[in-house]
């Protein structure tokens, strides 16, 4: 037999070495925004909420880079996101909220219980700003700088050792 | 309470509509308990969480999510648009075949603009801009996918190659 009578059966198997070795990696599901950089779609949205205003694309372009945190009341870790947020409210973090497919009751009942660091909560009953900026979950955070663009994308629940990385990006955002 | 903190955690940190990624997500994160008994129980209770964090979401549908559209024609174009688009929760899916939430929401999208007129492909590019090439199933030849493309080519090539040597060698003798 001829040495290269072998090339298709080694490479068959270094196919299913690739392949074995990939099903034993964790798979990363999560789908970067491709929007960063680009300025914010055009949006108009009622308040979520009855004591705090709705929300549009002209807000964010007054100067003042913001975080716009895609939250819902049905999501669990955006419970544990809750006092994170607070601290980067503190911490002079304007935190503008979208809340995603969710109810005014629903919205009331999760800031009575985990707090209320939003300066305005838009309601995005279709999902639409969500899909407009390329966000593909809840929780995700966005760094929106003074003129409507789009600087940064922080997804999943904001932890604690991401507070100083997000204020770091406002920072700069702002210069 | 310091249980359900511990849940939350052993949860997935993001919510999804497909069951499939947050379960294995759950599964990937419980053995941060020590025992197999405690292991086990984490487990189910996650598991047990897991289901209802699907399914709470309580406003109704998208208008369009599942209502077809009156054209026929633009219905069609648009059910042959939403079976190449990526669910963004429920990757191994399709917009036409998912039941998340946002799968709908990205029905309802391609529905109206097909309504207003848009054309598929511009929606499907309005995507792409969006989440990068992930979100579409139609294949497209770029500067990473051409050996995609190229080496079924090649193969092909060599084979007919091959063959003919050895029809050309057989007709000799």
């Amino acid at each position: 037999m001829r040495w290269w009578w072998w090339i298709p059966l080694a490479l068959f198997a270094l196919f299913l070495g690739v392949a074995a070795y990939q099903l034993t990696q964790p798979k990363d599901e999560f789908i970067p925004s491709t929007m960063i950089g680009e300025p914010l779609p055009e949006f108009d949205l009622r308040p979520a909420a009855a004591d705090r205003p709705g929300l549009s694309d002209a807000y964010f372009r007054d100067g003042t880079p913001k975080l716009l945190n895609i939250w819902a009341s049905w999501c669990v870790p955006c419970i544990a996101e809750a006092p994170q947020l607070e601290r980067l409210r503190q911490s002079g973090a304007e935190i503008v909220g979208v809340a995603i497919r969710d109810r005014p009751q629903d919205v009331a009942g999760f800031l009575a219980r985990y707090g209320n660091p939003y300066s305005r909560i838009g309601a995005d009953d279709l999902s639409e700003v969500q899909l407009g900026i390329g966000s593909s979950g809840v929780p995700e955070t966005f760094v929106i700088d003074g003129q409507g663009r789009i600087i940064y994308q922080h997804i999943g629940d904001v932890r604690a050792e991401h507070v100083p990385l997000l204020l770091e990006k406002l920072r700069e955002a702002q210069d | 309470m310091t249980l359900l903190r511990h849940l939350v955690d052993v949860l997935s940190p993001r919510e999804g509509g497909g069951l499939g990624p947050m379960a294995t997500r759950c599964w990937a994160e419980a053995p941060a308990f020590a025992g197999a008994r405690a292991y086990l129980a984490a487990f189910l209770l996650a598991f047990a969480l897991c289901l209802p964090a699907a399914a709470q979401q309580s406003l109704p549908p998208a208008p369009y999510a599942y209502r077809q559209l009156e054209d026929p024609r633009q219905e069609a174009a648009a059910q042959a648009l939403m079976e190449t688009l990526r669910c963004l929760k429920c990757q191994s899916q399709s917009i036409a075949d998912s039941d998340a939430p946002m799968a709908g929401d990205m029905r309802h999208q391609v529905r109206t603009r097909i309504a207003a007129g848009e054309e598929p492909e511009a929606i499907r590019a309005w995507l792409v801009q969006r989440y990068g090439d992930y979100v579409s199933y139609a294949p497209a030849v770029s500067e990473t996918t051409w050996p995609l493309f190229a080496v079924p080519a090649l193969l092909v090539l060599a084979v007919l190659l091959a063959l003919w040597r050895r029809l050309r060698l057989r007709r000799r003798a």
